[in-house]
Order: structure tokens, then sequence, then C-alpha cells
């Protein structure tokens, strides 16, 4: 077994952050699409009746129910042939990765939302204030700041589930670590220092979530 | 002030309010009691349209209760409630829990909103309290600062839902005597409540519902001081929770 070669990793280290700005890009685009589609999803069910809670269910279950991989896949092979042309892997991932999330983040907050007592409602009702006015100032606070955790945790997930954009040919951290690995024959090094990286930023993402748990507990 | 008549509330199949006509007058602080499921909480809640009801009418000072949603957000700034879970709002400091509603639906001036706030939480007692958050308060001392938030509208009505049932026995008695000092000021309140001393202290009226009706509605000395000539059923009532 020839010696490691760690050098590799620092003369294509351009490389990789581009790869590594694609993966966070790509992660901050899915939380705040996300969780902008998720909100209205959760509004629409607030404040429409039967049927509009029939179709976000429907459309939670089914984002839930297929493989995220195969979210973007699909969009990637079967929205050009709707649209009669190409849409490309970038506005593909990205469509793929804000409805997915929405799915999930729609359920937290519905989630949140139920976390908050009835009763306050009533009260915020009760002063005057416009069924809109209670949400805003009363009931959501409430909700977000018992959903900010979950939300985070989801946020980490979505960063390791960016390395999937490799089936549309992205390059994201993951598939730029694995060009180079393959090119040069590098396999264990190049993959010990992706591991290292993801393990690195979950890290750091994690005892955030855990220093705002603590700052919402008290 | 308050007009109910001929009020029928279902909950499905539920008669929940049987036929309610009553009236409560300005100044006049009306006590409501009764066994629990007698409807009480519910009849209270229709005054300022939280529970929506099927049939009859109930005014608020000539203003028909009943009649549309957007109605309804006018007709509560007039109407203040105080609840048995305090309800009040986790998130914000105490001044700011007693100056939202004064902001976004009163429109007042920030600063004009603090002022009020605070002449009213010097009115409860509860000054000092100010810049801390509820969680931190006694259920006394959060009861109270429900009771400052709902005065903070200006209400013309004060209605009180059990307002001390949640709390522990040692401070039912502050909140109480805040109450007091409002229905001495005029105030028109009605109160749903179970504690009898206040009843005989303060109220000019106690009205007695059981199953959804009221079965007595008569002053407060006649209420207490001719049991005999009370129904079967609130002297009952009367027996069980005056008995010690």
């Amino acid at each position: 077994m020839p010696m490691p070669d760690y050098s590799l990793i620092v003369r294509n280290a351009s490389f990789l952050l581009d790869g590594l700005l694609l993966s966070l890009t790509l992660t901050l685009i899915g939380v705040i699409g996300g969780l902008a589609v998720g909100t209205a999803l959760a509004l629409v069910r607030l404040f429409t009746g039967v049927i509009g809670n029939y179709v976000i269910d429907a459309y939670v279950f089914v984002f839930r129910a297929i493989p995220l991989i195969l979210v973007i896949f699909w969009f990637y092979f079967m929205v050009p042939l709707i649209l009669g042309r190409p849409v490309g892997a970038w506005t593909s991932a990205i469509v793929a990765f804000t409805l997915f999330e929405a799915a999930y983040y729609s359920e937290i907050l519905r989630a949140g939302l139920r976390s908050v007592r009835a009763g306050q409602l009533n009260a915020a009702l009760a002063s005057g204030m416009s069924r809109g006015q209670a949400l805003r100032y009363v009931i959501f606070p409430q909700a977000f700041t018992a959903m900010i955790p979950i939300f985070l945790t989801q946020a980490i997930i979505l960063f390791q589930d960016t390395s999937l954009v490799f089936v549309v040919s992205l390059h994201d951290f993951l598939t730029a670590t694995s060009i180079i690995a393959n090119r040069d024959g590098r396999l264990v090094e190049v993959y010990t220092f992706a591991c290292l990286v993801y393990y690195l930023i979950c890290l750091a993402a994690t005892a955030g979530v855990e220093e705002l748990k603590r700052t919402f507990a008290r | 002030m308050i007009e109910f008549k001929g009020v029928n509330k279902y909950y499905g199949a539920h008669h929940v309010l049987r036929d309610i006509t009553m009236t409560v007058s300005r100044g006049e602080v009306v006590v409501v009691c009764g066994p629990s499921g007698s409807g009480k909480s519910t009849l209270i809640k229709c005054v300022n349209a939280l529970e929506p009801y099927q049939d009859g009418k109930i005014l608020v000072d000539g203003f028909d209760v009943g009649s549309s949603a957007r109605s309804a957000t006018h007709l509560r700034r007039r109407v203040g409630m105080v609840f048995q879970n305090f309800e009040l709002y986790p998130h914000l400091s105490v001044i700011d829990n007693i100056c939202l509603a004064q902001r976004i639906v009163l429109k007042r001036e920030a600063e004009e909103a603090r002022e009020r706030a605070r002449r009213l939480l010097d009115r409860v007692g509860l000054k000092d309290k100010e810049a801390v958050y509820p969680t931190s308060l006694s259920g006394g001392q959060q009861q109270r600062i429900a009771i400052a938030r709902a005065l903070a509208l200006d209400p013309e009505v004060m209605l009180f839902d059990e307002p001390t049932s949640a709390l522990d026995p040692e401070m039912i008695n502050e909140v109480l005597d805040v109450m007091t000092a409002l229905a001495a000021d005029g105030m028109t309140m009605m109160v749903v409540t179970h504690e009898m001393g206040f009843a005989r202290r303060v109220a000019s009226r106690v009205v007695f519902m059981d199953m959804g009706e009221v079965v007595e509605d008569c002053p407060t000395a006649e209420f207490f001081d001719h049991p005999q000539s009370r129904s079967d059923r609130a002297q009952l009532f009367l027996d069980k929770i005056l008995s010690h």
C-alpha cells in the first residue's frame, strides 16, 4: 500500500472549496425556500377548510414517501418532458429541495402551532385582535421559539442530503472529492478528509442548536 | 348593558344553553354560579363572541353580538376578559403583555401605552414586576396582571371566567381584592366563580345555573339569606359548597 499523501487535498483546495460552497448554498436555499413554502402550506391549512387540508395532507404524504434522490431525479428528467425544454441541473435541484423540505417544514410548523395552548388564541381574540393579528403577535412567536431547534436539526440533515445532487451531475462537496479521489487514485485520503469535513460542520451546527435550546429554555 | 334574550346553544345534539334570558345593568356585579357542566363558562364566552350561539340574541350596550366576525373584534374592544388559566403571553414581558393590544388594537403610542400599563401595575400592586416574564410569577400575580392587561383597553364591561379556580388557596384573596376594588369603582362585571364569600360581599345579583338553564336570578341578599325560598337544586348546590 502506498504512503498516504494528503498534499493533494491542498493542491485541489479551490476545487473542493467550490464544491463545499455549492453544498452550503443549496442548504441555505433549501432552508429558506422550504420554510417559505412550508409556512404557506401551514397557513393554508390554518385558514381553509377540509379541502385545503386534504390537498396538503396528500402533498406532505407524497413527498415524505418518496426518497429525496428520486424527487431530484424526477424534476431533472420529467419536468423537461412536461415543459418541452430542459430546466437544468441547478434549477431542478433547487426546486426539488424546496418542495421536499417544505413538506417537512410544514409538519414541523403544524406541531409547533399545536404546542401553543388554545387559550392563548382566545385571550388574544378577547382583547380585540383579529385572527391574523393574534397569529402574528401571539401564536407564531411562541410556535417558532418551540420549533427553532427542530428547524436547525432539519437543516443539518439537509446539508448532508445535498450530496445527492451528484445524480444530476452537480459538483457538490462530495462529488468534488470523489472526482479527485478517482482521478488520482487516492480514495482513502480523500474520503477520510470528506468525512472529517462533514463531521466538523455538523458538530459545529449541532453545538449551535444545543446552545439555542439552552437559550430558549431560560 | 348586557341583555340575553332567549339564547340557545347546542354542541351537536347536546343542548348547553337553554333559553337564557337575563340582564346585567351598567355598574352591576353579577356572579354566575352552578355545578360544573352547567353552562356558566359557555354563557360568559358568548358575551364576547368567543363561543357562537344558535338562536336568541345577546346585546352589549345595544350592540348585537351575533351579527358578524368583523363586528366581533369591534365588540371585544369594549369587553375585557379574564381567564381561569390567566393566559398571559409567555414570550412577552409583563409590561409588553399589557401594551400589546393597546398598541395594535387601540393604536396607542408606545409611551402612552407604557404609561397606562405602569399605572395599572401599580393599581394591582405589582409595579416592580414590569420587566419580568410571566412564568417567573406566582399564579395570583399572573392573574392580577391579566386583570391589568384587560383593563388597559378601557373596557366598559369585565368578564371573569373562574378567575381563582386555578389558584392555590393562599393566592385567591389577592385576586379577589383587586376585583372587589374594581367593583367599588363602578365597573360592570359578570363573574363566573365558586367564591361565595366574594359573591355575598360584592355581587349585586347572583345567578344560579344548572344543566344549561338559569334556575335562580335574584339580589344577593335574597339569594343567601332566604335559602328556604330557593329551588331544590340551588339549595343542594349551596349546601355542598358552603358546608365547610
